[in-house]
């Protein structure tokens, strides 16, 4: 009896220490899904892309500027309203609301800011094909700055002079520019932005177009910073120890995410977003006015005022995202931006327009699929048990970790 | 003496009918481990069937090569050259190229409308607008006519 006993503990130990590799003290992971781990980890990420469309993209002077211009209330109707109310340093750049509360309610929930330089397409709608284009459009937005253009050359001109005139030339002469006027503000400012002439409104859409490509080189520097997962993954790379970096849950839920959920089909690469726009049967939000998603983006960014091809880009009209966009395609009904997964659990609520309160309510609507209320949801059911949702859910808590600023005139932002 | 023997070799049968059990067990999780990352829908082909070619054309009319500018990277913007023959290995110009493609394991197209915006002499063409939104199998065809008839090629590329 004494040589089966000797073989079952040996089994036993046997198990013991697979189950241990398993869990944390050693890769359990095969070729193929390690070739996956690295291309979600943060040190695979590319290097910045160039911004051809706006010249100053990476003039530190203006990433200087743009951080104030970010935190000026002044650039609002109400003088209470910028950039860093609702893209909140300290939050992740978001503002943990549902709807984005600028002078009015917004209907999208706010966006967070880290990365967002390397989407080709940006807001939920991808209605914008660049960071300091997509800077323009709240400011002009009736529900979130709901100031006018003229009014904010104003601000630049009576603050901002000396550090704008270095970067972007001399001001125009505004002293025939009411206090505001604008093509996007109400019928009185419409009618006065329609009264000057040709060249005080290019003049000021110049400076409006400037402040945005003074915004964007700031925000183009804030980057999602490493989490526990990219620790965890360096360490299997190199073969170093990884017990104390992740749970056995939270790896079960790596395999899981990059298994069987299927999650890399979108959530792919090192900031987990493919930067795409999907239907995924997202319910409307009740009271909200109906939204087809990329469906309109995608036209409504060929039209854009301020898109690469405009005069007011610096691409010199090579614009390849706008030459081969697809447009008119049925899958784009209610299809909205892929976030990235950075920091996700750190910012409750969910989905384009806070429709869902907790992570464990966007796995339980990806475990069901509900069909989409327009257009054609692209998931599949998981049909996960409880077990597995809640380890796909200690998973993305593993992705938390700080925002960084890079460069010189920006402070490093604690979440 | 007979019996103890008997009894050891008995015990002995158990002992590795035991193990064999063990192994089978382990082996089993192991498979089980590793058919997770298998998708749904489309069978992957057969390695041979992957990379850029010269590649024929369905019905044998022509042979295509891609010639990418750098590495296909997931996410990014490329221009991939193609050069085009016929079945004799002569250079086909003047030919209209339709590009499509997709994920056949997931059922989307590619994320972009590539096309053919230079054509370049000796056969070859460039199609600018080529992006694959995540790594894996893909599918990259070109739809050819020229005075030979209309044939698609077909390339299994791993992105």
């Amino acid at each position: 009896m004494s040589f089966l006993r000797l073989l079952v503990a040996l089994f036993a130990a046997l198990v013991s220490a697979l189950a241990e590799t398993a869990a944390a003290s050693r890769t359990p992971w095969t070729g193929p899904e390690l070739a996956v781990l690295r291309s979600l980890w943060l040190r695979d990420l590319e290097p910045l892309p160039p911004d051809p469309g706006n010249r100053v993209a990476d003039d530190p002077r203006a990433a200087a500027l743009g951080e104030r211009l970010f935190a000026d209330t002044r650039l609002s109707a109400n003088g209470q309203v910028s950039c860093a109310e609702c893209h909140k340093a300290e939050r992740t750049f978001q503002d943990d609301r549902p709807l984005g509360q600028g002078v009015g309610l917004t209907t999208k929930r706010t966006m967070p800011l880290a990365g967002a330089a390397r989407a080709p397409f940006l807001f939920w709608d991808g209605r914008k094909d660049s960071l300091w284009a997509q800077a323009l459009g709240p400011l002009e937005s009736a529900v979130e700055h709901g100031g006018t253009r003229v009014q904010y050359a104003h601000v630049v001109a009576s603050h901002y002079r000396a550090e704008y005139e270095m970067i972007f030339g001399a001001l125009p002469d505004l002293t025939a520019a009411p206090p505001s006027a604008g093509p996007a503000g109400n019928p009185g400012e419409v009618a006065a932005w329609n009264a000057l002439p040709l060249s005080v409104r290019d003049g000021v859409t110049r400076v409006f177009s400037n402040i945005g490509k003074a915004i964007a080189a700031y925000e183009r520097r804030l980057e999602a910073g490493p989490s526990r997962f990219d620790a965890y993954v360096d360490a299997v790379v190199s073969g170093r120890p990884t017990a104390s970096l992740l749970t056995p849950d939270e790896i079960a839920g790596l395999q899981l995410f990059i298994g069987r959920a299927q999650c890399t089909q979108c959530h792919n690469g090192p900031l987990l977003t493919n930067y795409e726009f999907h239907n995924t049967g997202v319910p409307a939000r009740p009271g909200l006015p109906a939204d087809d998603g990329r469906w309109s983006g995608a036209t409504a960014v060929v039209r854009d005022e301020f898109n690469c091809r405009s005069r007011w880009s610096d691409a010199g009209g090579r614009c390849p995202e706008l030459e081969f966009l697809i447009t008119g395609d049925h899958a784009q009904e209610r299809a909205f931006k892929v976030p990235s997964l950075r920091h996700v659990a750190a910012r409750p609520p969910y989905m384009h327009a806070g429709q869902m309160a907790t992570l464990a309510q966007v796995l339980d609507h990806y475990n069901r699929a509900p069909a989409a209320p327009r257009g054609h949801s692209e998931l599949k059911p998981l049909r996960f048990k409880a077990a597995e949702l809640r380890q796909l859910e200690a998973f993305l808590r593993t992705l938390d970790g700080p925002v960084i600023a890079a460069g010189a005139s920006a402070q490093p932002t604690a979440r | 003496m007979n019996a103890p023997q008997t009894r050891a070799r008995a015990r002995h049968r158990r002992a590795v009918l035991l193990a064999g059990a063990m192994v089978a067990a382990l082996g089993l999780t192991a498979c089980s481990h590793a058919l997770m990352l298998v998708g749904a829908g489309a069978k992957r082909p057969a390695a041979a069937e992957f990379g850029f070619g010269p590649r024929p054309s369905a019905q044998g009319r022509y042979v295509a090569t891609l010639l990418p500018e750098r590495e296909l990277r997931p996410r990014q913007m490329h221009t991939v050259r193609v050069a085009v023959v016929d079945a004799e290995g002569h250079a086909i110009d003047g030919a209209s190229l339709a590009i499509g493609g997709g994920m056949p394991q997931h059922g989307h197209g590619l994320p972009t409308r590539p096309r053919v915006t230079r054509a370049l002499g000796d056969g070859t063409y460039e199609i600018e607008g080529v992006r694959f939104n995540m790594g894996g199998w893909w599918q990259f065809s070109l739809t050819i006519e020229a005075a030979g008839g209309a044939d698609v090629v077909t390339f299994n590329l791993d992105i």
